[in-house]
């Protein structure tokens, strides 16, 4: 299957847009991909190892957090991607 | 390294233009292209997104990741990466909020910020994210339109 790396972390991954591995559930295969790139870690989960509340991990279209979480199971046809969440706004009132 | 924004000019009025035609709500959207080994970010393509903070869209934005997902995988398909982000702010300067640091956590993108007046786009500034997450700041960085 394949991870999907966004840009800002992309240094912490060998400079690679996308990862190929293999994985049975999100948890495994995000496993694997911090144990490829200990670097990561620090920058998917906290100290507890729980996933970053910025940081958002879906499979295919569906968001993790509404299937079952890091025990989703995947296919060997799946993309994971990870996106770290995007907002802002003015300090108007 | 130089910290430098490259945008057509058809793509820089594009971002401007969101932002006139959703005033007086704030506008977002992203940023594809490529940053060379100087860190030189050259925007190739500007991508319209939806505001989700319905709540308060006058002074906040939120970009659905699900939308964010399909960008970045089509970017993909064309060597384009997520090199950064733009949003509106109406009625106010063009300026990063503390808002807009704490939801920023693209780190090395471009966050790029413009001011409607009245319904006008004014004021148009980039700021690149620097640091890591619990030490990030804005820079300022130069717009190059090209």
């Amino acid at each position: 299957m394949k991870v999907m790396i966004p840009t800002p972390l992309r240094q912490y991954a060998g400079k690679q847009a996308s990862v190929e591995l293999l994985a049975s559930t999100v948890g495994e295969a995000l496993g694997s991909l911090v144990s490829r790139n200990p670097e990561l870690r620090k920058h998917l989960f906290t100290d507890d190892g729980k996933l970053r509340a910025f940081v958002n991990v879906y499979l295919n279209d569906e968001d993790i957090r509404y299937l079952n979480k890091e025990s989703t199971r995947v296919q060997e046809s799946d993309t994971i991607s990870i996106v770290p969440s995007i907002a802002g706004g003015s300090a108007s009132r | 390294m130089s910290i430098v924004l490259k945008i057509g000019k058809s793509q820089f009025e594009e971002l401007r233009h969101h932002g006139e035609q959703t005033y007086p709500h704030e506008c977002c959207g992203v940023l594809l292209g490529q940053i060379n080994g100087e860190g030189v970010k050259h925007v190739r393509a500007v991508v319209r997104c939806g505001n989700t903070r319905v709540d308060s869209p006058h002074n906040r934005y939120h970009i659905d990741p699900r939308e964010l997902v399909g960008i970045q995988r089509k970017a993909r398909e064309s060597e384009l990466d997520i090199i950064g982000f733009y949003h509106s702010h109406p009625d106010h300067p063009a300026r990063w909020s503390p808002t807009d640091l704490a939801e920023a956590h693209w780190i090395g993108c471009s966050y790029v910020i413009t001011s409607v007046e009245q319904g006008r786009a004014a004021q148009t500034n980039s700021f690149a994210l620097a640091g890591e997450e619990e030490t990030k700041e804005f820079h300022d960085e130069e717009i190059t339109v090209e």
